[in-house]
């Protein structure tokens, strides 16, 4: 029996009270102005992470050593298990995923006690203040309901293994990504409670809070990027967004976000749109939570749900119902302080940022209204239906198109009256060369024309072009580029890419099922795909059967996939490992079926055009984000000044 | 019928990441062109009920086969797409169609997202016509305005 | 200021159905087949394939149609419920046998224990999608003009069949 299983149950009882004081102490601190209590505050934080990591470290060593023990390594571990996936295990299942979500909480509100030098003390109190309260609200029902350091006695001889799909190297990375974003949203909630509860909002509130959102965007970016691109190698059907419940949940606080970044920018500059940003903070957080409360209750189903228990879902709606509920009515008594007198014209960056924000609140709307409309019809018992991928890829260009349209003309408006003299013939120039480009690749190189995808290439040629015409006239004026001329650009840019991807893969996939037999040759898109055997091979815990597939075009060889069907000996659950040939301007994909007897195999085979342009476009956009905030105003004492000139269209 | 016991399985025991492996459509496709379309169209649109959140096209259990062969058999007689959807929701109801249908249960679902935008924009404008009356000036004070 | 109070009253409202969402399973889908004529089938005897089984053979009588398979892991559990159900000899029980390998079909009967008074043995799966069924065991009421009265998703228990199927048919009767 070793010991540190219950010393990393007792730290994590530790931590629990120390983000209560941390909670107590912040709180009551700042409204009665005691100082040692707010500085006690900050202590607290540094050792609730402390303790979180020592707890997060016992549950690793647990999978490191097999400790079977423990229920929950006994569950999502094997011996037969590689080292580097037992690190993942941790966070394979429901409650060490929900360790790490607090870790990861634990080491934001550390950073808000060590970044905090453009606010004045009694409002850091209150942002730790809350973020303890969410802490401890997160800990106990880890404590209550999901307590991973439960013992297993007699322990078992062997584990049940973790589950084969999440064996991946890109689980390792996936979900710490996600959840770095999903509870980065946590600051910028605090910081509009802090804010609401203080009663005033001033332009150096959204300069401090504008970095904290701006990282939690990059990591949900790359984290849902990373999340899809898994899904398409690994899932085995080529696809690579399902409008999957989970998928949404993590879709819609990225929306949120973005819209609250863009808004942030509005309220620094011109003192405007305060208690809307407010409001944008609020529900990105919020939409962050009902995430995992959709996910982790079992009220939906999904593809990827974890194990439902009523009595987690009743803590986790009661957790809700506390943090959003006390949130919303925080803000429907206070948000009428929030005042500004500031006016813009009708044309002008406001303007645009004004509708970039209705636009994008209703897509993370439509989504959740799409997403929760099953439970809905159900829970007033007018049956059962389902909302999947037809209806949200035809609804969700309802506010996209315009939205597209609008930021390739929006990127350049100036604050309070935009001019577009000195731009216009360039924006015009990139309108008819992303045409020219759109009909050159609808009619000439794919010959099937399709108007959605002429009018989306155009869309997503247009902002990509558009994206550059503002750094390059800058650099040619012999200005210098400012890290916020060049993060705007890059994310924009990045959007552009992510939509030619998307626009291409969507209209030009090419996807056959068909049965091969050893030596047989089916012709795809003017490549060939022969397959040229099929044979037994072994793994560290499985046992696969892989097919060798050469493929060829005009007679010569392009190169050889070895698409795997794996079974997983302790799940023994068949697993799809694709062959892909990934390149930049398409990728050549092939997934095997079932053995349909005398050597004959069931084979799917697909060609998508530009699919790499949406994770490409994805990273350009959170480079973008990572840019955004080296700007150093961000990291400027108390007062800070403007850095760029006042005509200087600047915004992420 | 070994991946309809893995998901009872998965689904008894573990209860976790409640995913089967993809499907690969093992049956020859349609000579017509057009009617290959129809069907790969159709089997993107219909919920297998098995395996939680898959199409029947993306679907390795066996239901998910049966109810490609029992479709393809359909096509190939003649029946309309209308006539397909009808044959599977009189069995399975409106859950199997990830297109739900429009019919006043679902108005609010198919009329919503017209509705948000419509909201939006109209707010969006009159925040705009109110701001527009307003002076010009800036969130900080002008002595703080570095104007370089 | 009103306005500000409605993102509140809006929450409010979703808890409430995530409340009432909580107490649901969404994997359960009720059978559009409720109070229409149950499918026609003619297919082989399990306990003889010589003979069809056909459900003009059970007009006239209420029964119930449980389909199961030897590869349904919760059938099994199921079994000794559904033998006692038999041994109330309240109504009868037509068993459906879905996907299955005959030799271990008529295996599974003999070994466990028959409480069908017949067994339609469903090879291909073609019935099972007329009855709307996806995952076994699944049960249907039929009255006795071959109208499905009830069905229940999932492994009978002496419970669920004292509570949801005895009302049905005692209230028919």
């Amino acid at each position: 029996m070793n010991m540190s299983v219950e010393l990393g149950h007792f730290a994590l009882i530790l931590a629990f009270t120390l983000a209560l004081a941390q909670a107590f102490l912040g709180l009551v601190g700042s409204f009665t102005q005691r100082d040692h209590w707010m500085a006690a505050a900050r202590s607290a934080v540094a050792g609730q992470l402390v303790f979180i990591l020592f707890s997060f470290g016992c549950l690793t060593a647990a999978f490191l050593r097999n400790d079977f023990s423990v229920l929950y390594v006994a569950n999502n571990s094997n011996t037969q298990l590689p080292m580097f996936y037992r690190f993942a295990a941790v966070w394979g299942a429901h409650e060490g995923s929900l360790l790490l979500w607090l870790l990861i909480l634990g080491g934001w509100s550390a950073a808000v006690g060590v970044f905090n030098r453009a606010m004045s003390p009694v409002f850091t109190a209150k942002v730790l203040g809350i973020l303890g309260l969410i802490s401890a609200g997160f800990s106990l029902f880890i404590i209550t309901t999901s307590n991973p350091f439960e013992r297993l006695l007699p322990a078992a001889l062997q584990g049940a293994d973790l589950n084969p799909l999440l064996q991946d190297p890109a689980l390792v990375a996936h979900p710490p990504m996600l959840y770095t974003g999903y509870v980065g949203l946590a600051v910028p909630f605090a910081c509009a409670v802090a804010a609401l509860l203080e009663g005033k909002l001033d332009a150096a509130w959204a300069r401090w809070v504008r970095p904290w959102a701006t990282v939690s965007w990059l990591f949900l970016t790359l984290g849902i990027s990373l999340g899809s691109f898994w899904a398409y190698y690994e899932l085995g059907w080529g696809g690579w967004w399902f409008w999957d419940p989970v998928e949404n949940a993590s879709f819609m606080p990225w929306l949120m976000c973005t819209a609250l970044i863009h808004s942030l920018a509005v309220t620094e500059k011109r003192g405007l749109f305060k208690s809307w940003t407010v409001l944008l903070a609020i529900f990105g957080f919020s939409l962050s939570l009902l995430g995992t409360f959709l996910v982790r209750s079992g009220v939906l189903v999904s593809v990827h749900a974890f194990a439902s228990d009523p009595s987690r879902g009743l803590f986790i709606l009661a957790f809700l119902t506390i943090c959003i509920g006390g949130a919303l009515s925080l803000y429907g008594w206070r948000a009428n302080r929030l005042k500004s007198d500031a006016g813009f014209a009708v044309v002008s960056r406001e303007s645009f940022l004004l509708f970039n924000n209705v636009l994008l609140v209703v897509a993370a709307g439509l989504i959740l209204l799409g997403t929760l409309y099953p439970l809905f019809i159900d829970a007033l018992n007018l049956g059962k239906i389902s909302v999947g991928p037809p209806y949200f890829s035809v609804v969700f260009l309802i506010p996209m198109l315009p939205l597209v349209l609008l930021l390739a003309v929006g990127m350049h408006a100036g604050w309070k009256q935009a001019k577009f003299s000195h731009i216009k013939k360039s924006l015009l120039i990139a309108l008819v060369l992303a045409a020219i480009f759109s009909a050159v690749m609808t009619m000439l190189v794919f010959k099937r024309f399709s108007l959605l995808c002429f009018i989306g290439l155009i869309a997503g040629g247009w902002v990509l072009l558009s994206a550059i015409i503002e750094p390059i006239s800058r650099f040619r004026a012999g200005h210098s580029l400012s890290p916020g001329i060049v993060a705007m650009s890059l994310a924009h840019l990045g959007v552009g890419v992510f939509m030619l991807g998307v626009t291409t893969v969507s209209t030009y996939t090419i996807e056959k099922d068909m049965s091969l037999s050893n030596g047989q040759t089916a012709e795809i898109s003017g490549y060939q795909f022969t397959l040229i055997k099929t044979e037994q091979v072994t793994g560290p815990n499985y046992d696969a059967i892989q097919g060798t597939v050469k493929v060829t075009r005009d007679g010569k060889e392009v190169t050889v996939l070895y698409p795997q069907k794996r079974v997983y000996r302790v799940r023994t659950s068949p697993m799809t490992e694709a062959g892909i040939d990934a390149h930049w301007q398409r990728d050549l994909f092939v997934a095997l079926g079932d053995d349909l007897g005398n050597g004959v195999w069931s084979v799917r085979i697909q060609y998508k055009p530009l699919v790499r342009f949406i994770w490409l476009g994805t990273v350009i956009m959170a480079l973008g984000g990572l840019i955004g905030v080296t700007d150093r105003r961000y990291r400027a004492k108390v007062v800070a000044q403007p850095a760029e000139t006042v005509a200087a269209p600047v915004g992420v | 019928m070994r991946s309809i016991i893995h998901v009872l399985i998965l689904s008894l025991v573990t209860g976790l990441w409640f995913v089967s492996a993809g499907a690969v459509d093992d049956a020859p496709p349609f000579e017509d062109a057009v009617l290959q379309a129809r069907y790969e169209k159709l089997t993107h649109q219909l919920r297998c009920l098995v395996c939680q959140n898959e199409t029947i096209a993306d679907s390795g259990a066996t239901l998910a086969a049966d109810l490609r062969r029992e479709l393809r058999k359909q096509l190939a007689v003649g029946q309309t797409d209308d006539q397909v959807i009808k044959f599977m929701t009189d069995r399975y109801g409106a859950f199997v169609l990830y297109k739900p249908p429009f019919e006043p249960r679902t108005w609010l679902l198919w009329l919503g997202p017209a509705l948000l935008l419509l909201i939006g924009v109209i707010v969006a404008f009159r925040i705009i016509v109110k701001r527009s009356r307003l002076a010009l000036k800036d969130a900080e004070s002008e002595s703080e305005r570095d104007q370089t | 200021m009103w306005k500000f109070l409605l993102p509140a009253t809006f929450f409010a409202v979703l808890v409430g159905f995530f409340f009432v969402g909580l107490s649901r399973d969404p994997s359960q889908v009720p059978s559009p087949l409720i109070g229409k004529p149950a499918p026609a089938y003619t297919l082989p005897k399990v306990e003889d394939p010589a003979q069809k089984v056909t459900n003009a053979d059970f007009s006239g009588k209420k029964h119930l149609v449980n389909v199961w398979a030897t590869w349904c892991v919760e059938c099994r559990k199921e079994h000794a419920v559904l033998l006692e159900i038999a041994r109330q000899n309240i109504v009868p029980i037509v068993g459906l046998d879905w996907k299955d390998d005959l030799a271990s079909a008529q295996q599974w009967l003999q070994q466990l224990g028959n409480p069908y008074v017949a067994t339609a043995f469903d090879e291909e799966g073609r019935v099972a999608i007329d009855f709307g069924v996806y995952g076994a065991p699944e049960t249907f009421l039929i009255d006795e003009q071959g109208k499905v009265l009830h069905k229940h998703i999932g492994s009978l228990s002496m419970e669920i069949w004292t509570n949801e199927f005895m009302p049905i048919i005692q209230g028919g009767k």
